[in-house]
This record gives C-alpha cells, sequence and structure tokens, in this order.
C-alpha cells in the first residue's frame, strides 16, 4: 500500500455518503414515489441536488473501479467501513435525522465489523493453482 | 400507522434490489478491473484516454454498470421513502455480507473465518439499525 493507494480508499469512503446524503436531500424534495409511477424515478434526476449527489457518485465509482484494479473486492468494501459512521454523521447534523440510540449501536457494529476484517491481510484471494515446468501443481502468489 | 409500514416494506424492499443488484455489479465489476490491471499504473504509462478506453470497451464493466444503474434507482426508490441512514449502510452492510459469498464462489477469493465472523457481525449491526 502507498499513499496513492490509501488516497483511492478515501474518495470510495468519502464520495459515497456524500452522494447519497444529497440524492437522500434531494428525494425528500421530489417526495414519495409509488411503485405505479416508477416512471417518475427518470425525472428525479433534474432535481439539482440528486445532480450534485450523482456527480459525488461518479467520483465515487471512479474510485472504486480504481480500487479494484489492485485490491480484492472483500478487501474494498471493508476498507471504505469509515464511510458508514460519515453517514451517520451527516445524516444526524446536516440532514437533521433523528437516530435512535439502537442505531447508532448498529451503526457502531458495523463499522467495528468491517473494521475487523481490516486489520486482516489485505490480499487473501486464494491463489490460482498452475502446473509449473516440471509438471508439479504450484500456487501462484498475488 | 398504515403509512409507516408501507414506508419500512417499501424501504426494505428497495434494500433487497438493492443488495441483490449491486453484489452481481460489484462481482462484474471486479472481474472486468482484475483483467484490465491497476489503472493507476496503466494510466501512468499510457495515459488516462487509453485506460478509459479499456475500461468501456470490457464487457464485464458494461454488465457491471447495467446491474449498479439497477442499484442506482432502488435506492433513489428507497430514499423517497425512508431515511438515509437506514437504507444507506443497511443496503451497504448486507451487500458486504453477499459479496463475500458471491467473491468466495465467482471470483474465487479465500473469505477466511476473520472475514465471516465480521459478516456476522454486520448482520446483527445491520437488524439493530432497523429498530
Amino acid at each position: 500500500m502507498n499513499l496513492r493507494k490509501y488516497l483511492v480508499l478515501a474518495g470510495v469512503s468519502v464520495f459515497a455518503p456524500l452522494g447519497d446524503s444529497f440524492l437522500s436531500y434531494g428525494m425528500k424534495q421530489v417526495g414519495n414515489i409509488s411503485l405505479r409511477n416508477i416512471p417518475d424515478l427518470l425525472l428525479a434526476i433534474a432535481n439539482p441536488w440528486v445532480g450534485i449527489g450523482i456527480i459525488f457518485l461518479l467520483g465515487f465509482f471512479a474510485s472504486y473501479m480504481t480500487a479494484l484494479s489492485w485490491a480484492d473486492l472483500t478487501y474494498v468494501l471493508p476498507a471504505s467501513s469509515l464511510g458508514y459512521v460519515l453517514l451517520a454523521l451527516i445524516a444526524r447534523f446536516a440532514l437533521h435525522e433523528q437516530i435512535s440510540v439502537t442505531r447508532w449501536v448498529g451503526i457502531a457494529l458495523v463499522s467495528g465489523g468491517v473494521g475487523f476484517v481490516t486489520s486482516g491481510p489485505e490480499v487473501t484471494r486464494r491463489p490460482p493453482r498452475h502446473l509449473s515446468n516440471d509438471g508439479s501443481v504450484a500456487a501462484e502468489h498475488s | 400507522m398504515i403509512k409507516h409500514a408501507i414506508s419500512n416494506l417499501n424501504g426494505w424492499l428497495a434494500i433487497l434490489a438493492i443488495v441483490l443488484s449491486s453484489s452481481a455489479g460489484d462481482v462484474l465489476l471486479s472481474r472486468g478491473m482484475k483483467q484490465i490491471g491497476d489503472l493507476g499504473e496503466l494510466g501512468g504509462k499510457r495515459g488516462l484516454a487509453f485506460v478509459v478506453l479499456q475500461v468501456v470497451r470490457n464487457r464485464y464493466f458494461l454488465m457491471g454498470v447495467a446491474c449498479m444503474a439497477v442499484s442506482f434507482y432502488s435506492l433513489l426508490f428507497g430514499l423517497s421513502w425512508n431515511d438515509v441512514s437506514l437504507i444507506g449502510p443497511a443496503a451497504a452492510s448486507l451487500t458486504f455480507v453477499a459479496n463475500a459469498f458471491a467473491a468466495k464462489m465467482f471470483l474465487h477469493e479465500h473469505v477466511d473465518r476473520r472475514r465471516w465472523a465480521a459478516a456476522l457481525c454486520v448482520a446483527a449491526g445491520v437488524v439493530l439499525m432497523a429498530f
């Protein structure tokens, strides 16, 4: 891991909750969409807050693609766990949503769980087996 | 009361749709990006335009994006019915658990006991977030 890779993971962590929060704010303005009016979802992107949310989510997507190009899927997702905490803080203090104590405990458990994973090795992909030149089976270390 | 129940039901339906489509998308995108290689290094050697061309021509990437589009609109639907502090973490956490299964089955990543234990921890957190 180097600074560039840490910055990419930080991008995954930060852009996703910011994008989700702007989407949430915009969708509250758009109002409830019933299952009978699904096409209204397509019009929802005309809301400026939804548009800003989409821009942040594009930033998340670019960071995510880059991270997936050099790390396991089961490493990238836990590594972005700080996003859950950031999302809760944004929801509470910027969107003024009510978050119960139980839900706070749940968010802490989720963050703790994914943090637990990241304390392990960053690459645990099962090494594919190849036949070496002498015909014996050798593992390829990633 | 009934309106609250409908909001909860639609919220959890959206979460289910997000988890299924997002997990499929994650696996497809991961496979596609592994085929291309380190995007940062590739960009340094061949330029950004080359990287973008490689990515958008990858069929796993295109299928993954289609799945992510379904996931995105499911998210919009869910956010129109319930709080972001429930939809966001619940969908992301359950996706994490589903991805552990999918990564083991389809990407052949080694998901050890530490990761399974963490998955249960995450699942418990999601249950608590529902109340």
